[in-house]
């Protein structure tokens, strides 16, 4: 069985629609990778999962049950949680509690709690009392994935970790991966840094204008189909 | 002499502003909702517990406790029935919607109790007083200004130490990221002003103890409210009571100077801590 | 292919069209109106011109003020004062009266723009209080207890003695005409102003600013000039409508002449149950004030109780108003402000 599915998943802001009829479709255990360049319906994608887009109930379902029409409150109870897109951590807050507020309120229980998170992010411990928004970017996605974690997702969503990051710092996060799906969450990961979504992920979305034009198992696609499906031309 | 006992007045009547302005600054801290009929919430409380000590032959101290969680859940009501559908970028809804609610209630008071000013009774507690050197200092002022303290200590304790105080900070920051992590910002809302509406209650107490309430003097304390939250700048409870003393001290010393004075000093210390410092005095760092 | 903008429709000419019968009509309505349909229609248009100068402060500028009755007040007591002290003729003494309001708007917009979003609100509320308790403390104007026109003034008023004679009728009945022609004068030019201000590039500055003050500055409106301009201007025409009020009232006192109720709530609801952030909602808002005042007067607070829920539940369940339910479901406009856009057959046919 499936954990997540999509069926002809549209998304609307206001009038402009964003997602065409989407269809994917996640495996227990499983990540998959939705790259594309911007504005192709990725983070819409992830907003009409997480329940910040309104859907209609049946297009989203996870083990098989609607949830298109739940509120992203709702949503992150069933075990779906997000690293929204910009981090986005509460300025009032500081690093521990913005840690323990992505457990607000969760009956699941799990490996993640704020030590297992602090052995995964060292650096987040001894600057747990700083105000969250005065980390570096670096530090500040560790906190936005803790807080994810902090809930024990079954699915976690990820919104463009690498987003303004150094190289150097976004290898770091992504080595966090192995372990976070070593303790049981299967993942979406929107990227636009191509190399490090196919190093983690067992298959491969491409979108481009709200509409998925690939996808496959990162092994099996070649460098210029990947161009072909995210930038719409003929593969040259 | 007369100026260091209007000086204590003052700061002991600005404990009772910081009792008005508290659930505003509260409400509005969360979800920058300024609530127009405030000023006649507490009316209306000190009203529910004149209906109480008449009715239960309560004292007006077990009446409070009694109305407390009365106020919490109309607030509550209020919230999640009619605030939460007008809440949104537009400050227009929600400023009329209460403003409108502001009239009602004021005449809804009139026309069941009539515009006679009337008043709580505390017994002796009244009239006693307290020596220290010169001064003389009434026990209610005293009792007043400490319940200001402690209401400000209990508040910051939820707002800072607990998971609810936690979940009110990140729907203030960011209601969208707040639901992602299983907060229901509407009802945080609902939760938040219910509490400001138990903060509302214990002003209300003081409000019929210390004076006579008729049904249109809301307009005036929710003024007050205002200038004690501006002065002490947004967000910041403790600069809520300071700003409260400023208003209290400045009508003290003004009625000393020519009673008229009274209300319009007040009036004009806002205006002033307005003009130096548009922020307050305590403002915080971010916003 | 190309585009031509417009602004007029079929029912806009209709209204320019009933508008030039009208206000001919009201005119000359004095000749056959009684005396107390002339009093209910000067209540009208003052009520209205205050309406709409709400309107352009709350429903086009974002300016939501409940200290309007600050200027009221400022421009009847600047209208009292010229003609006590300085013994002026009131009628040009109304005048007087819109420009102390300007100059009361200064400061009061100093101060009140200091305050973010909603306080605003407040703010106002506190410059009025304040203008209220210190002209409370001016003696010579009756202090706190008020005062009355002294009855030289009230019976030498300017244009009484001719239309006395053109009537042939007694000097208050006289005095009730006059101040009935001045309140129609006052409300076309108000009406007028504010759908000309509209419609010029200041108009559409005043929309951006509402909507989105960031994208606003972005395409180089300055969204602090607009505002001040708004702010400014509503004052003036306030000042100028609460002279005229208390001109026909010849008594005033600071309690009535800066009531947050008579002058800010009533006009509140009037523009809310018409339809905000439109100049037809007003006039609609105006008719069933009226309406639900001579069915309702007599109970008092029972009437005010009955508006505020109107009010409430109409934002709740209509945020535009009567007004708004109306032109939902016939696309009706009668001052339309917005500009549409039209493919221009003709030319896209010659390409």
């Amino acid at each position: 069985m499936a954990l997540l599915k999509t069926q002809d998943l549209t998304a609307f802001y206001g009038n402009f629609q964003a997602l065409f009829g989407i269809n994917i479709t996640l495996n227990q255990d499983e990540t998959l990778a939705i790259i594309g360049a911007n504005g192709a319906g990725k983070s819409s994608l992830l907003r009409s999962i997480s329940g910040v887009l309104k859907s209609p109930s049946e297009s989203i379902l996870l083990d098989d049950k609607p949830i298109g029409h739940l509120d992203a409150d709702e949503i992150t109870s069933l075990g779906i949680a997000m690293i929204p897109e910009g981090r986005r951590l509460f300025p009032s807050l500081n690093v521990e509690e913005n840690l323990m507020i992505g457990a607000h309120g969760k009956k699941q229980t799990g490996y993640w709690n704020l030590n297992n998170v602090y052995d995964l992010f060292p650096a987040l411990k001894e600057k747990h009392n700083q105000p969250g928004t005065s980390l570096s970017g670096g530090e500040q996605q560790m906190v936005a994935m803790g807080r994810a974690l902090m809930s024990n997702p079954r699915l976690l969503l990820c919104d463009e970790i690498s987003l303004g990051l150094a190289p150097v710092v976004i290898k770091n996060l992504y080595e966090a991966f192995p372990k976070i799906k070593k303790c049981g969450a299967s993942l979406i990961i929107v990227e636009q840094d191509i190399v490090q979504a196919m190093k983690v992920s067992d298959r491969v979305c491409c979108m481009m204008e709200g509409k998925i034009t690939l996808s496959g198992r990162p092994d099996d696609l070649s460098m210029g189909m990947i161009h072909a499906a995210y930038f719409g031309e003929e593969e040259s | 002499m007369i100026f260091l006992d209007s000086l204590i007045q003052g700061i002991l009547l600005g404990g009772l502003y910081a009792l008005f302005a508290a659930g505003l600054s509260l409400v509005f801290g969360i979800m920058r909702l300024v609530n127009l009929a405030h000023g006649d919430l507490i009316v209306f409380g000190a009203y529910l517990i004149l209906l109480l000590v008449s009715l239960l032959n309560l004292n007006v101290f077990v009446a409070t406790l009694v109305a407390a969680p009365f106020m919490f859940v109309l607030g509550w009501i209020l919230q999640k029935f009619i605030l939460n559908r007008v809440l949104g970028d537009d400050i227009l809804p929600p400023l009329l919607v209460t403003f409108g609610l502001s009239i009602v209630m004021q005449n809804v008071l009139l026309e069941t109790w009539s515009a006679d000013s009337k008043r709580l009774s505390a017994g002796a507690l009244e009239t006693a007083s307290l020596t220290i050197g010169p001064i003389n200092v009434g026990i209610m002022p005293l009792l007043i200004f400490i319940s200001a303290i402690v209401v400000i200590l209990v508040l910051n304790l939820i707002i800072y130490h607990t998971s609810l105080g936690r979940a009110f900070r990140a729907t203030s920051d960011d209601p969208v990221t707040a639901s992602l992590m299983g907060i229901k910002p509407k009802n945080i809302f609902s939760v938040a002003t219910g509490l400001a509406m138990i903060v509302a209650i214990i002003a209300a107490l003081y409000l019929g103890v210390r004076s006579n309430f008729d049904p249109s003097i809301g307009p005036a304390r929710l003024i007050y409210a205002f200038e004690a939250v501006i002065i002490g700048g947004l967000g910041s409870l403790w600069g809520t009571l300071l700003g409260g003393i400023i208003i209290g001290v400045a009508q003290t010393v003004g009625a000393t100077i020519n009673p008229e004075w009274q209300i319009l000093s007040g009036h004009i210390a806002f205006l002033l801590v307005l003009m130096v410092r548009p922020r307050g005095l305590l403002p915080r760092a971010f916003d | 292919m190309s585009y031509i903008v417009k602004v007029q429709t079929t029912a806009s000419r209709m209204a320019v069209i009933g508008a030039a019968i009208l206000i001919p009509v009201a005119f000359v309505l004095p000749l056959f109106a009684s005396r107390s349909l002339l009093q209910d229609l000067f209540f009208i248009f003052t009520m209205l011109t205050l309406a709409q100068w709400w309107n352009l402060l709350a429903g086009y500028g974002g300016l939501v003020s409940v200290g309007q009755q600050a200027f009221i007040g400022m421009g009847a007591y600047a209208m009292f004062g010229t003609v006590i002290l300085l013994g002026w003729d009131p009628v040009p003494s109304i005048l007087a009266g819109g420009i102390a309001a300007l100059f009361l708007a200064l400061p009061t917009a100093f101060f009140a723009f200091r305050l973010q979003g909603a306080y605003f609100a407040i703010g106002t509320w506190v410059i009025a209080e304040i203008t209220r308790l210190t002209i409370a403390q001016w003696k010579q104007l009756g202090g706190g207890t008020g005062t009355s026109l002294p009855r030289s003034a009230t019976r030498d008023m300017m244009f009484v003695d001719g239309i006395k004679v053109l009537f042939d009728t007694k000097t208050s009945v006289a005095r009730d005409i006059l101040a009935y022609w001045l309140a129609l004068i006052l409300v076309v030019l108000t009406i007028a102003a504010i759908y000309w201000l509209l419609r010029t590039r200041r108009g559409l500055a005043l929309a951006a600013v509402r909507d989105n003050l960031q994208a606003a500055r972005s395409v180089g409106v300055n969204p602090n000039k607009i505002k001040w301009l708004t702010f400014l201007s509503a004052a003036f025409g306030t000042g100028l409508a609460g002279a005229l009020i208390y001109m026909q009232k010849a008594r005033i006192s600071p309690d009535a002449a800066f009531s947050v109720v008579d002058w800010t709530a009533y006009v509140i609801f009037i523009v809310v149950i018409g339809g905000i952030g439109t100049i037809e909602g007003p006039i609609l808002g105006v008719l069933v004030f009226l309406l639900l005042q001579s069915i309702l007067a007599s109970y008092g607070t029972w009437y005010l109780i009955t508006l505020g829920l109107i009010g409430i539940f109409v934002m709740l369940f209509a945020p535009r108003g009567l007004w708004g339910l109306l032109t939902e479901n016939t696309g009706i406009q009668l001052f339309p402000v917005q500009r549409r856009l039209f493919m221009n057959k003709k030319l896209s046919k010659e390409k």
